[in-house]
């Protein structure tokens, strides 16, 4: 009887607590605070942060490879690719494609505003990251969850947590990062320029949009298919009008149950042994490297197309290509609000902010291709 | 002659600001709408007595819906 109390007190995790493991607990908090207290992006970072602490609890097993709970929702939903591509369903369902169709032109500020994405790439291999890490890097200025979280299970599964948290923290500062780099790069008066409106949009248009899209960037990037065409049948649905249970599932039940198992098992990639490395601190400065010269990048390409083009791009508008949906159209407006209250600019860009969606997605694919 | 207030954007109408038969000056915030999680405010586009108002609290408008009339 002795015996058996004594055997039980010693399997006691207590006493195979490490140093990192506290500092594990540490962040998983922090996140926890900043998710509760601040609002950063709280429907990821709060269970990325409870996860964490999760991973850094001894003997639980929670992420046992093959046993563990957490490992089974990390294996099944993450390893397999199976969550991130059903979030894209709920994203097509929740995103209008109309700002972009009505205004097609914006596509390109979609596309220009992943240049940061590949300038973080270069950057992080320069500083001898391998080419699946650079990627992996290089695509949290992409600003889109799902689609980092898509990459790094590809590519480098060893960094799956420090660029998801990246990638969400962020996304949660696009308020703060991006005001500065807009304001110097415009002019006061390319702040000012209204958006003509664009043209309206019809319903037979919206229903082929997500069909022609799967079609042409499937047989391009065929890489890019689960994450693809998971958006544009979400699109469907919801556009079709005809299928409002599948797309209130998509947009509501469907998405808030995967959301959870996305958060938590991501969150528990991070043990003490994966996260204290030296090259993770440069995880987060290149993705934020990438973030802002992705905004840069967009602003820039919306002010050279003005040189060609006689009825103007407000230059703002590139800043949401940064496809953070639809966080950096509201600063967007926001910005250009303050220098003319009556310039109604969200609207307008919501066009790049879905097309960067696309764009992340192109670029994660072109990644996979070459690498994966 | 008379102005209408037209609609930016869509969105909800959270906030109406003026009544039937006040006296506006241009830039007055007429109305606020929600959308995307954000309040936008949509202001008088000249002075006038506001002749009618074709929304209540709560209602979703498109882009371009008149939701007032104001006589110049």
């Amino acid at each position: 009887m002795g015996n058996d109390l004594l055997a039980v007190f010693q399997m006691a995790g207590l006493f195979y607590l490490t140093p990192g493991m506290l500092m594990m607990w540490l962040i998983g908090s922090v996140l926890i605070y900043l998710a509760i207290a601040k609002g950063y992006e709280p429907l990821l970072l709060l269970p990325i942060g409870f996860g964490i602490i999760l991973a850094n609890l001894p003997l639980a097993g929670l992420m046992e490879p093959g046993e563990g709970l957490l490992w089974r929702f990390y294996h099944y939903g993450i390893q397999w690719e199976i969550i991130p591509p059903i979030i894209f369903l709920g994203v097509g369902a929740l995103t209008d494609f109309g700002p972009l169709l009505a205004k097609p032109v914006l596509i390109f500020l979609g596309a220009g505003a992943q240049a940061g994405v590949y300038l973080a790439f270069f950057a992080a291999r320069t500083i001898g990251f391998d080419l699946n890490e650079a990627a992996t890097i290089g695509i949290i200025g992409g600003a889109d969850g799902p689609t980092t979280i898509f990459l790094a299970t590809k590519l480098a599964p060893h960094m799956l947590g420090s660029c998801a948290v990246a990638a969400y923290s962020y996304m949660a500062l696009v308020p703060i990062l991006q005001p500065p780099v807009m304001r110097l790069l415009t002019t006061s008066r390319e702040r000012t320029i209204r958006m003509k409106k664009g043209r309206k949009v019809t319903q037979l248009e919206r229903i082929i949009f997500p069909i022609v899209a799967t079609l042409v960037i499937i047989l391009l990037v065929p890489a890019a298919a689960p994450l693809m065409a998971m958006l544009m049948l979400g699109n469907l649905f919801r556009e079709a009008k005809v299928v409002e249970r599948l797309t209130h599932a998509s947009q509501n039940e469907l998405l808030n149950i995967v959301t959870i198992f996305l958060g938590l098992p991501v969150g528990a990639t991070m043990n003490a042994e994966a996260f204290f490395k030296p090259k993770v601190i440069f995880i987060f400065l290149f993705g934020l490297v990438a973030f802002i010269v992705s905004t840069a990048a967009g602003v820039l390409l919306a002010k050279v197309m003005n040189l060609f083009r006689k009825e103007k791009i407000n230059p703002l508008l590139g800043a949401a290509g940064v496809s953070a949906v639809p966080m950096s159209a509201r600063v967007v407006h926001k910005v250009g609000a303050r220098y003319d209250k009556k310039n109604y600019l969200l609207m307008f860009a919501m066009g790049p902010n879905v097309a960067g969606v696309i764009g992340t997605v192109i670029a994660a694919g072109v990644f996979l291709t070459l690498l994966g | 002659m008379s102005e209408e207030i037209f609609a930016p954007l869509a969105g909800a109408i959270i906030a109406i600001n003026i009544e039937v038969g006040a006296t506006v000056e241009e830039d007055e915030q007429a109305f606020v709408i929600e959308a995307m999680k954000m309040e936008t405010v949509v202001y008088c586009p000249c002075d006038g007595c506001v002749k009618g108002i074709n929304v209540k609290l709560g209602d979703k408008v498109e882009e371009d819906d008149v939701l007032a009339i104001i006589d110049a």
